[in-house]
């Protein structure tokens, strides 16, 4: 189980796009820290999660 | 800080360098500043803010309020970085005045700090931030400060400058729109290095709730004010939100 904002899903061997199209993030809108370590969207493709990996997603909106 | 007498720090842009009794007397103004400011917050808070650097990126209306709040408590460097001139669509909620209408904001603004508190370090640049030029120019500072108001420049620099520098720290603004109550607007710690400010929801481009599509002063300046707040923080070796 991959545990993603504080809530567990079934995402081991999910990559990060995958992963933040199931959840229904907009992928140029976030900022993702897997296991506190920045993950950048050049990696999004190739980054496989893994079980009992921690996720953080930040997804801004517009305004300023 | 008492020597401030001897004190040959570049101030920017302040133009009365050439007049040897302004000098004299710009040089007291900034001493007698630095000493009430001392008599405010103390000497141990306020070495700590004069000796840090922060990095505001954009400055419109989160950027141009922060730069202002954060010169006033005394931070001593602030490097402004925005593309844009003053336009009247700013005024509703910028802190620029009409006659720099046209002006570039990193110039205004800089020529504004130097009026309120001419202690300050100020460097800028006036180009667009993108992951390329973002580790570049971003390296000096000590904290950096998001305040774009497009949610993919907020993203790009947040994941760009985390990742170029895993030491420090970002503050950014993300939900500040419309005329919902400010008690929503809050600030959280929400990656290791990253505090978000704002109600995390109220989207200015979002056609669907056409309620957050105006941006209004006493909002955006509650939200500004959370992000300057959380910088003066992290300063003085505050870490919570």
């Amino acid at each position: 189980m991959v545990k993603i904002n504080g809530e567990m899903y079934d995402f081991a061997g999910k990559n990060i796009t995958e992963m933040l199209t199931e959840l229904d993030y907009n992928p140029v809108r976030v900022a993702v820290e897997v296991n506190f370590s920045i993950v950048t969207k050049a990696e999004y493709n190739d980054y496989k999660l893994k079980d009992e990996d921690s996720v953080e997603v930040v997804q801004f909106v517009g305004g300023g | 800080m008492d020597n401030f007498m001897n004190d040959n720090r570049d101030f920017g842009n302040n133009k009365l360098g050439v007049n040897p009794g302004m000098v004299l007397k710009n040089v007291l103004l900034k001493g007698d500043m630095l000493a009430s400011l001392e008599g405010r917050v103390g000497k141990e808070k306020l070495d700590k803010l004069l000796n840090a650097s922060v990095a505001v990126c954009g400055l419109g209306g989160l950027g141009s309020n922060i730069a202002i709040a954060l010169a006033r408590a005394g931070v001593g460097k602030l490097h402004l970085i925005d593309f844009d001139r003053v336009d009247i669509s700013n005024m509703n909620r910028q802190q620029y005045f009409t006659d720099q209408l046209g002006m570039e904001k990193t110039e205004a603004l800089s020529d504004t700090i130097n009026r309120i508190a001419p202690y300050t370090e100020i460097t800028t640049d006036f180009v667009r931030l993108d992951e390329k030029n973002v580790p570049v120019l971003l390296k000096d500072e000590d904290i950096i400060c998001e305040a774009f108001d497009r949610p993919e420049a907020k993203a790009m620099l947040v994941e760009t400058a985390l990742k170029a520098f895993p030491d420090k720290y970002i503050v950014s603004g993300s939900g500040m729109s419309g005329f919902g109550s400010n008690n929503l607007i809050k600030t959280e710690r929400r990656l290791s290095k990253l505090y978000v400010c704002g109600d995390m929801e109220s989207d200015v481009f979002d056609e669907s709730k056409p309620e957050n599509s105006s941006l209004v002063s006493s909002r955006v300046l509650a939200a500004a004010a959370h992000e300057a707040h959380m910088i003066i923080r992290l300063i003085i070796g505050e870490e919570e939100p």
